[in-house]
């Protein structure tokens, strides 16, 4: 990863608040736990390192106390770091004058507060215009430029209106318009749907993943909602006690937890939501070339104990599937050619399709429930004790439980083989 | 038991070096003080009584309606009517210099003093001090440094007034929303400008206050000050007073009770949001009528 493509950086930050600081961030670095630091003395954020990415969703995620506003605030500088540097686009931000600071400010990291913030006694487009003013800009052309953000949140009409006149969620997209106005590429968001019913918060992080989508600012979120954190987040980062003890993909987090905490965490969050086919899938136990003949067919299902196969091409493009007592009929009749028995209804699902909807096509599948990448392909196979243990959080547990759908008999299958031996139907047996 | 602290020696002599070693600081205040007094009492005392009234009127009627406007006029007849109105005008220029001067030390020191845990901690029993320290005691060191007249009675108001233009800026300037403050210096807003167009507008309802209070605080001083020679109303009480004459008295003091009851009403109408913000109003009225009414038809988002 070159530094082209890192938006924000944070390292070894700390923030102590209340006497002694520094010996305090010494002693932490020493690994004395914070509550050892004496009173007076409060650690709000230890040691915490990360790269933000550009165009990256980061969230940091934690409960209150855990230091995650805080540590949203020494980002841009509200808070001086007590130790450790902060770098947007390549530039340090700590430890320089304040001049300098704002002048960083205005033009690269912009914020959305948590109860709005917004300026009560202006109306929603000089609210919305307050970066642009502040960044020197005339007045025309902010009011323009406000108007037209203004339009983009849905909130066209209500320009001369106060800010007291609009409902909490319009508030906040006033807020959200104020920031994406002052156009800079960095934005952090500190628990800014928080303070939203349930609906509105629905709908505020459906707008924000759209708008995100058409202008790729890099975002900083702040939350404490892990089923937030797990929508938003292309990366998450799991605080606890000022310390980040986890970085990593929703799904990471969510199938990995590093420690208890995190575990603990992630239990209440909607798997079904948050994981998707390619994190539950297996490898598919045989599949049929579809250039073997019958013969094959049949006995790698044999050997495999399995009811049925997909058929792939060689570069494993998906064809359709087979049935074991299909395939013996063909055997047993000495039919060379596999073609008319294979079925095309797979029903395979694509690699991010959540778990959720998994569930009635895999009910409606024959097989396990094969999954395909964007170019068809069968990556692997979903059995349903798969998706029932993923469920459960424990997507290992399904490794014991493999599937035994009922195939024919060893015994009769045997039979019919031996007995067409000499018929020479030749194949190949591709077992992954 | 024959301890004995001679603070009030110490004070005095404190007072004594003040009053002979500034001497050139009391003569420019005294003069500065009375001089300002002068020009605010030519301007209320020289136009007929009327012109005052008719224009106080109308100023009561932008900040509160016509109630309040008829209110003043007719309580502003009163006063001529029994025939205290020189006498009214001269404790109301007194009354105006003086809280002006309290706010113009005052709002400062408690924007300081919101920025300074330092300074706020410094001011807070200073300001206990001045205003519970029962204010004849002032017209001592007054008298010693000034003489008779308008500017030991200005002195002594100053430092009995001053307290809470100090208290309550402090206070609104404090009690603004932490993130709306953060919201500016988030976008790079410099700290003058955060005062300027976050804090100040924000705890403008505070500070409206804290302008109300210090009025009425002053108004409060004016029979004190008559009896160090400012004349006025206070005048005209204390002469009431030591010739025990009611008739006198009452007059003067009703009218004292009458200017009070403006002033407030005036600037409490400054602190609620009516008065000041009824120039907002206007002008955002204007802006929606301005906005085109097609901005207006279209669908309201959740």
């Amino acid at each position: 990863m070159n530094d082209d493509t890192i938006a924000l950086r944070a390292e070894g930050l700390y923030k102590v608040f209340g006497r002694h600081a520094d010996e305090a961030v010494i002693a932490l670095h020493r690994g004395t736990p914070r509550d050892r630091l004496g009173s007076g003395t409060t650690a709000a954020v230890i040691d915490a390192s990360f790269d933000v990415r550009r165009g990256e969703i980061f969230v940091v995620m934690g409960l209150s106390g855990s230091g995650k506003s805080t540590l949203i605030r020494m980002l841009n500088g509200l808070h001086n770091a007590t130790a450790g540097t902060v770098e947007i686009g390549g530039e340090h931000i700590t430890g320089i004058p304040a001049k300098r600071l704002r002048e960083i400010r205005r033009a690269r990291i912009s914020m959305v507060f948590q109860h709005f913030a917004l300026l009560p006694h202006r109306t929603v487009l000089d609210n919305v215009a307050y970066g642009l003013e502040i960044q020197g800009v005339a007045k025309a052309e902010r009011e323009a430029k406000a108007r037209k953000v203004t339009r983009i949140v849905g909130l066209a009409g209500w320009e001369e209106r106060l800010p007291s006149q609009l409902s909490g969620g319009m508030q906040q997209r006033v807020g959200l318009a104020r920031a994406l106005a002052a156009d800079t590429d960095v934005l952090l968001m500190d628990e800014a749907f928080s303070a939203l019913d349930p609906l509105i918060r629905r709908e505020m992080q459906d707008q924000l993943l759209e708008l995100q989508a058409e202008l790729g600012k890099t975002i900083v979120f702040i939350t404490h909602d892990l089923n937030e954190a797990m929508y938003l987040g292309d990366r998450i980062a799991v605080m606890r006690d000022g310390r980040i003890v986890q970085i990593g993909a929703p799904e990471d987090i969510l199938t990995n937890p590093a420690d208890d905490y995190v575990e603990q965490f992630v239990q209440d969050v909607d798997r079904t939501k948050v994981l998707t086919a390619e994190s539950v899938m297996r490898k598919p136990r045989a599949v049929v070339h579809v250039g073997a003949g019958p013969r094959a067919a049949l006995t790698l299902m044999r050997d495999e104990q399995l009811a049925g196969a997909y058929v792939v091409t060689k570069d494993r493009s998906i064809v359709g599937w087979v049935r074991d007592r299909d395939v013996f009929e063909l055997v047993r009749r000495g039919d060379k050619d596999l073609a008319s028995v294979i079925r095309s209804d797979h029903g395979a699902v694509a690699t991010d399709t959540a778990l959720a909807e998994l569930f009635i096509p895999s009910l409606e599948a024959a097989l396990p429930l094969g999954v395909l990448d964007t170019r068809d392909r069968l990556v692997g196979v979903i059995p349903r004790v798969t998706l029932l243990a993923a469920l459960g959080g424990e997507p290992e547990a399904a490794v014991q439980a493999a599937p035994r759908p009922d195939p024919l008999p060893t015994e009769v299958v045997d039979r019919v083989l031996e007995a067409a031996v000499g018929t020479g139907a030749a194949g190949a047996k591709e077992a992954l | 038991m024959d301890v004995r602290i001679p603070v009030g020696s110490w004070i005095e002599s404190g007072i004594d070096w003040i009053g002979d070693n500034l001497t050139w600081l009391l003569d420019l205040l005294g003069t500065v003080w009375t001089s300002l007094y002068d020009a605010v009492e030519w301007v209320v005392i020289t136009p007929p009584a009327i012109a005052v009234i008719v224009v106080l009127a109308a100023l009561a009627l932008v900040a509160r309606g016509w109630k309040f406007a008829l209110g003043t006029a007719l309580g502003l007849a009163f006063i001529i009517g029994v025939d205290q109105w020189d006498n009214a005008m001269s404790t109301l220029a007194l009354v105006l210099v003086a809280a002006g001067l309290a706010l113009v030390v005052g709002i400062p020191l408690g924007i300081w003093a919101a920025r300074d845990t330092r300074v706020s901690a410094t001011v807070k029993p200073l300001m206990d001090f001045l205003q519970t320290m029962p204010a004849f005691v002032y017209l001592i060191p007054a008298i010693a440094f000034f003489g008779i007249g308008v500017a030991p009675a200005m002195f002594a108001t100053i430092l009995f007034a001053i307290a809470p233009a100090v208290r309550l800026t402090e206070l609104g300037i404090r009690g603004v929303d932490r993130e709306v403050v953060e919201a500016g210096q988030a976008f790079g807003a410099t700290p003058g400008r955060i005062l300027r167009q976050i804090q100040l507008p924000l705890a403008l309802p505070s500070i409206m206050a804290g302008v109300n209070q210090v009025i009425m605080l002053s108004l409060s001083m004016v029979v004190i000050a008559g009896m160090v020679g400012a004349g006025g109303l206070g005048g005209d009480v204390t002469k009431s007073l030591s010739a025990l004459d009611t008739a006198l008295g009452f007059e003067a003091g009703l009218s004292v009770v009458i200017l009070a009851i403006i002033l407030d009403r005036f600037t409490g109408a400054f602190g609620q949001k009516r008065g000041l913000h009824l120039v907002t109003r206007l002008r955002s009225a204007a802006a929606s009528r301005a906005s085109s009414p097609a901005a207006e038809t279209e669908k309201v988002p959740a």
